[in-house]
């Protein structure tokens, strides 16, 4: 690891007039930055740690949404029973993610920052239609993943909240790299409260997308067999040591069609 | 640059000034000669680093020792302060549940924290728990056994 300079952010505040000062990366629980910073993949000279923000932490229901401070730990997620009553995917898919130990350690707000073509919370963000709260705007999740690695935000920008509106329905179903958990191919469906359908998928391709085809078929009807029957186009699609693109374009249409299933 | 850094490790308070970059891994095992801790792959695989933060298990290799200012850590040394093992450790004894035992310690402090969670867990659950813990000795069925055994005498 590169040396670095480490501060404590009290408020929202301070840690983007420290991340503007110094030029520096907030740290959440670290489970991305410090392995990249060990591979020296990343150099910040200076982390800001969120960690003693209190703001940023916890659950609440607002309305018809439940929003989950930036800082907020896979595992708390899993658990929360404000979230398993209101959209159970959302526990479901905390709970998938990596291992116990990095849940615990891991937050909602990092994983988006990071958006690793891979991750997980990009599809329940897409599908569900939800908002990124920073300390400077709302940014809707379909304008806030804009590519491999890249996001809306600005570098002293820091997440606050995420907001998820509350489905009708939804579920994520995970064909994950048996060795990282991580996503080969994640496929998060929803039907919102206005009866639209929307199908994100993660692991594909560079970035978090919707499946046009896949929705179509689901809005004409909504069964694991109409979501099963669309060909998805692999031209686009991620081809590495783990999986050939046309084997992924095959797993978005079975991982959309057991989500079907799961949604019951 | 050097910060001042102050935890309670095992039940005791310590402080140190350390390098920003100083894992918790490393200030456990080189600052405080605490080599239980184990390090197998240093990238987050394999969990023979795990030790509980606040009562939750982490892997210390992936986390720096600053992100643990004030916090309460046990590491498996705490587990048997007085010399006489703890129920999980005579259970992964009594079962084989280990070979070369590197990946011991993470195991047990990983096994504590399910059963912490998950007071009688099948043996579904446990693997799924274990997920973060690699051992290239025994095929894991041992450590399965151990960890039920482990959890029905702590019940007791
Ligand atoms: C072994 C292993 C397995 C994993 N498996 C999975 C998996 O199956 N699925 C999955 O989705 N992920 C997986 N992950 C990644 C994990 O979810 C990380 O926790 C997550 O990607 C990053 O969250 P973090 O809180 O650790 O962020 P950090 O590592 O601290 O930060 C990541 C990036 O986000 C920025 N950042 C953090 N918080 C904010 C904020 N509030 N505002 C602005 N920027 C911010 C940081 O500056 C940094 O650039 C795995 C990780 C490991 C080590
Ligand atoms: S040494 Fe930490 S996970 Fe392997
Ligand atoms: S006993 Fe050797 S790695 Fe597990």
């Amino acid at each position: 690891m590169y040396e670095v300079e480490y501060q404590q952010a009290r408020s929202v505040a301070d840690a983007a007039t420290l991340l503007a000062k110094t030029g520096g990366k907030a740290l959440a629980g670290g489970q991305s930055l410090i392995a990249a910073m060990k591979l020296r993949l990343a150099q910040p000279g200076t982390l800001v740690d969120l960690s003693g923000i209190a703001e940023l932490q916890g659950i609440r229901r607002e309305g018809d949404a439940i929003v989950i401070g930036a800082m907020t730990r896979h595992a708390d997620i899993a658990s929360s029973a404000e979230v398993k009553r209101a959209v159970p995917a959302l526990a479901a898919l905390a709970e998938g993610i990596g291992d116990r130990q990095v849940r615990n350690m891991g937050t909602i707000g990092g994983s988006i920052a990071n958006n690793d073509p891979a991750a997980d919370w990009p599809a329940a963000l897409v599908a569900l239609g939800a908002t990124v709260v920073t300390g400077k705007r709302r940014i809707v999740a379909g304008d806030f993943f804009k590519g491999m690695y890249e996001t809306a935000l600005a570098d002293d920008e820091i997440i606050t909240a995420v907001s998820f509106p509350v489905p009708k329905k939804a579920a994520y179903a995970k064909f994950p790299n048996p060795a990282s958990r991580f996503a080969l191919v994640g496929v998060f469906v929803a039907q919102l409260p206005d009866g639209s359908v929307r199908v994100a998928v993660t692991g594909a391709a560079p970035a978090v997308f919707r499946a046009s085809g896949i929705e179509a078929a689901l809005a004409r009807s909504f069964t694991a067999e109409a979501a099963r029957a669309v060909a998805v186009d692999a031209s686009r699609l991620n081809a590495d040591l783990h999986a050939s693109a046309a084997y992924r374009a095959h797993l978005v249409s079975v991982m959309a069609s057991r989500a079907v299933a799961a949604c019951g | 640059m050097s910060i001042p850094i102050a935890m309670t490790v095992n039940g005791k308070a310590v402080a140190a000034d350390i390098d920003p970059r100083t894992l918790l891994v490393d200030f456990l095992r080189t600052n405080l000669g605490l080599t239980g801790t184990h390090v197998g792959c240093d990238t987050a695989q394999c969990g023979a680093c795990t030790v509980h933060m606040n009562g939750r298990a982490i892997k210390a290799c992936n986390v720096l020792a600053l992100q643990a200012q004030g916090a309460t850590i046990l590491t498996i040394e705490g587990l048997a302060p007085d010399g006489t093992m703890h129920p999980m450790q005579a259970a992964f004894k009594d079962c084989h549940g280990l070979q070369c035992g590197f990946c011991t310690p993470g195991m047990v402090m990983s096994a504590l924290d399910l059963v912490n969670r998950h007071p009688q867990a099948d043996e579904a659950t446990i693997r799924e728990q274990l997920e973060g813990n690699l051992c290239r000795c025994t095929g894991y069925h041992n450590i399965v056994k151990a960890v039920q055994q482990g959890a029905a005498a702590m019940a007791k």
